[in-house]
């Protein structure tokens, strides 16, 4: 009963959604304000029934209504129920559901927050917002219908995929999500811009907000499933450049730059009809990537189903999407002339580098990732591109941006002294000289590049921090001058310093990882193994019980110098129901390096093999990122983007004329 | 500056951006290809000594022998077999008539010694080159490992 209640309600959202495509439209057009105002009732309704349908299908999860044949197919009985209920996303159903619940909230917020936008605007973006979910809320009802009913009901269902029965992982995907379709905020926004024929200061502080929450999500969502990847596997490896990987990394790349490009259209309103073109490319990738992971092209853990009709459904989509989007573009984008000028020197050109490389970067992860499935689709040979492609073209691409970090924000706007912004970088040289030097000495015969690495992280940081004592007045004014200062400052710019710093961190974290050490023996009871400054000492395996696994659970005491500095327990999971194993590993860190320990095969003679390393820096990757997402928080935060504001002072300020000169 | 050459500037620099990403991604190109072969295409097609390669196919029964840390297997796709060594820890979920893929390169003597095993994540679900390698030789049977 509930489900067909969810399944119901399913169907009412793709009917208002259909509503909330077309009248606002009309009304815009029209000047009226009554079919605009369809938009915002549309939008939360639409929001209510989906989170019905969620709920319905939480529901069946929870209660493990096996005639349901997604609940079935990928829940058990047995499993604990957080897993019952991240078990809802743990499957292509499901996980659209989620996506469009979230399309759904974000549609939602547009109505509620955005009272104080311009009405035809708010019922541009609507629509634009309502298309979308329309086409999506189709693909759910007709290819991939999680509410579908099973005949005989069985009595168990198969179960989640041990490998994602994984607090990191459980949600990994909705902080995705939350990034991929933020993205359609600013999406629907610069499609809503085309069609009004206007950008303008404005415009570029209502989208920001969005971008950022987006951004930030997806920076959580990103580093998550990294993490995920780096204690589950058993490999000690955080990024694969596999290709679901990628997926989520394009729209990152591209969202970054939009980012900063949204910057200068705020500031200097220019580089319009640009930020525009990141906003389609931005979230067409997230289509792109939604393509790449839900249809089964890709081989991986994400690929649940490979359903011919779902992948042919979600490619017309992304023809109607980017296609539609980039045409009226072409067609929009000449009318969005203007602008204030600025000098290749000055801080609007240096965010013009940023994002030229960014996108770049982008464009050859693009190449690296779909290369593989066009040759293959073209009956050419099947080849696989790895490590070593990325490792080479988008490497040398992020160097100079990250040269490029520490000196943009200190050239003034307009035109800028790159002489004297090096000037006053003076610590970050001797920063990144000391590092260098220091690195060089210690690892002689070493890693050149990876010291090189870290000296450009010790770069950006300094850069990031000497930026940030400039405002402040840091030791050139008495300090309560400086404290009083930093409250004042907008919160965007600590924002931006958090995030630059963030970004030290991780490039720090990335680069030492190739000073890491790997050792892999097959150890018995009593025997030990040096790693680093440690020694593993495996005092037993034993058998353990799970509650819906069975386990061998080894005992391994560290010890550094003689004293024992931690017990570990890396374990070796059987789940019956799955008939699958899958390896539990122990990290011990202290914030500067981790020692990482994974239990292999035994030997059948009293032998276990055991994987151990010892990674310096390693947890920085994901300190960075968290700091980098916090940084967007933070900025996020700033007074100056509530939206009234931004709307009295486009009332106010000739901003809000049409663009068009 | 004029908008005019402002804007020359910006395509410029775009250019030359393209230029650099062109080169690198063909100098990348050029040698961080891995192409895949089945066992038979390893026997029938000149493979050159010492390039990286992908071999997907089956564990062969029977074929599995570990010493210390180090592990030896066949892959086979039903027509011919590979041999292949490894050193490290293998994935759970590889066992004897599990898909795999192997990467690594070919010695002289048609060894394929390996830096990665990949055995996916699903006991239902095989590789995707697997399952090509297999439908290729004629020992696939429809419906039989897929869901």
């Amino acid at each position: 009963m509930i489900v067909e209640l969810g399944h119901f309600a399913l169907i009412l959202a793709l009917l208002l959604a259909l509503l909330q495509a077309s009248l606002p439209l009309v009304g815009a057009a029209r000047a009226h304000l009554g079919w605009m105002a369809v938009g915002q009732s549309t939008a939360m309704a639409q929001f209510g029934l989906v989170a019905l349908a969620f709920a319905a299908l939480v529901h069946a999860y929870v209660t493990s209504d096996f005639s349901v044949a997604n609940v079935a197919e990928n829940s058990h009985s047995a499993k604990p129920l957080l897993y019952k209920i991240t078990g809802v996303w743990g499957n292509h159903e499901g996980s659209m559901l989620l996506w469009v619940l979230i399309l759904s909230l974000f549609g939602a917020a547009v109505a509620w927050f955005g009272d104080n936008l311009p009405p035809a605007l708010q019922a541009r973006v609507l629509a634009v917002q309502g298309m979308i979910g329309a086409g999506f809320l189709l693909f759910i009802l007709l290819t991939s219908d999680p509410f579908k009913r099973l005949a005989p009901a069985p009595l168990d269902g198969h179960g989640l995929n041990p490998i994602l029965q994984d607090p990191g992982l459980a949600f990994h995907p909705p902080f995705l999500y939350l990034g991929y379709v933020g993205f359609s905020v600013a999406f629907a926004f610069a499609v809503a811009a085309l069609i009004e024929g206007r950008v303008d200061a404005a415009w570029a502080r209502w989208v920001r907000p969005w971008t950022l929450a987006a951004w930030c999500a997806l920076t959580v969502g990103i580093a998550m499933g990294s993490w995920w990847a780096y204690y589950t596997l058993g490999w000690g490896g955080w990024w694969f450049w596999d290709p679901v990987e990628n997926a989520s990394f394009m729209p990152w790349l591209v969202g970054t730059a939009l980012l900063h490009s949204a910057i200068v259209v705020e500031k200097r309103d220019a580089l319009k009809s640009w930020t525009i073109l990141l906003a389609i490319v931005t979230f067409s990738l997230s289509l792109v990537g939604t393509f790449l992971v839900r249809s089964g092209v890709l081989t991986s853990v994400h690929a649940f189903a490979v359903d011919p009709a779902r992948g042919i459904f979600i490619l017309l989509l992304l023809l109607v999407a980017i296609g539609g989007s980039l045409t009226l573009y072409a067609v929009r984008a000449p009318a969005l002339k203007g602008g204030g000028l600025f000098a290749p020197v000055s801080r609007e050109g240096a965010l013009v580098l940023n994002n030229l490389l960014l996108t770049t970067a982008a464009a050859t992860v693009f190449l690296g990732t779909l290369y593989p499935l066009f040759l293959d689709a073209v009956g050419g040979p099947k080849l696989s591109v790895g490590f070593p492609f990325f490792n080479r073209t988008f490497v040398p691409l992020m160097v100079p941006a990250l040269i490029a970090v520490a000196a943009g924000p200190l050239l003034a706007w307009k035109r800028g002294d790159l002489l004297g912004a090096l000037q006053r970088l003076w610590l970050a040289f001797a920063a990144v000289i000391a590092v260098a030097a220091v690195g060089l000495y210690l690892t002689r015969g070493g890693p050149v590049l990876a010291v090189l690495g870290l000296a450009l992280a010790a770069w950006v940081c300094v850069g990031a921090l000497s930026e940030w004592a400039e405002r402040v007045k840091l030791f050139r004014a008495p300090l309560p001058e400086s404290w009083r200062r930093a409250l004042s400052l907008p919160r965007a710019a600590h924002g931006m310093t958090l995030a630059h710093l963030g970004l030290a961190v991780a490039v720090a974290g990335i680069a030492a990882s190739a000073f890491e050490n790997e050792r892999i023996e097959v150890l018995h009871q009593g025997e030990a193994l040096p790693i680093a400054a440690y020694v593993l000492h495996l005092d037993g395996v034993a058998k353990a019980e799970g509650p819906n696994y069975s386990a061998d659970r080894a005992t391994i005491t560290v010890s550094r110098g003689g004293e024992p500095v931690a017990v570990m327990h890396p374990e070796k999971r059987f789940f019956p129901v799955q008939q699958m194993p899958t390896s539990m590993t122990a990290i011990h860190t202290n914030l500067l390096a981790d020692l990482y320990v994974a239990l292999g095969d035994s030997d059948g003679s009293g032998g276990w093999t055991v994987r151990a390393y010892w990674k310096p820096l390693v947890p920085w990757i994901w300190l960075g990122a968290v700091l980098m997402a916090l940084g967007g928080l933070v900025s996020l935060s700033d007074r100056r983007w509530r939206v009234g504001i931004a709307a009295r002072r486009a009332r106010a300020a000739p901003a809000a004329e049409p663009a068009a000169e | 500056m004029t908008r005019k050459r402002r804007r020359l500037l910006a395509v410029l620099t775009g250019l030359v951006m393209l230029g650099v990403a062109t080169a690198l991604v063909l100098l990348a190109f050029n040698d961080n290809l891995v192409f895949f072969y089945s066992p038979s295409d390893l026997k029938t097609k000149h493979v050159a000594e010492g390039r990286r390669i992908r071999i997907g196919g089956l564990v062969a029964p029977a074929s599995v022998t570990r010493d210390g840390k180090s592990i030896a297997f066949r892959i086979t796709d039903g027509e011919s077999a590979v041999p292949v060594t490894y050193s490290g820890v293998v994935p759970d979920l590889f066992r004897e008539g599990q898909g795999v893929v192997v990467e690594g390169r070919l010695d002289g003597a048609g060894l394929v010694r390996a830096d990665s095993v990949l055995a996916k994540h699903d006991e239902n679900y095989m590789p995707r080159e697997v399952v090509d390698a297999l439908k290729k030789s004629g020992r696939w049977q429809e419906g039989s490992k897929t869901r």
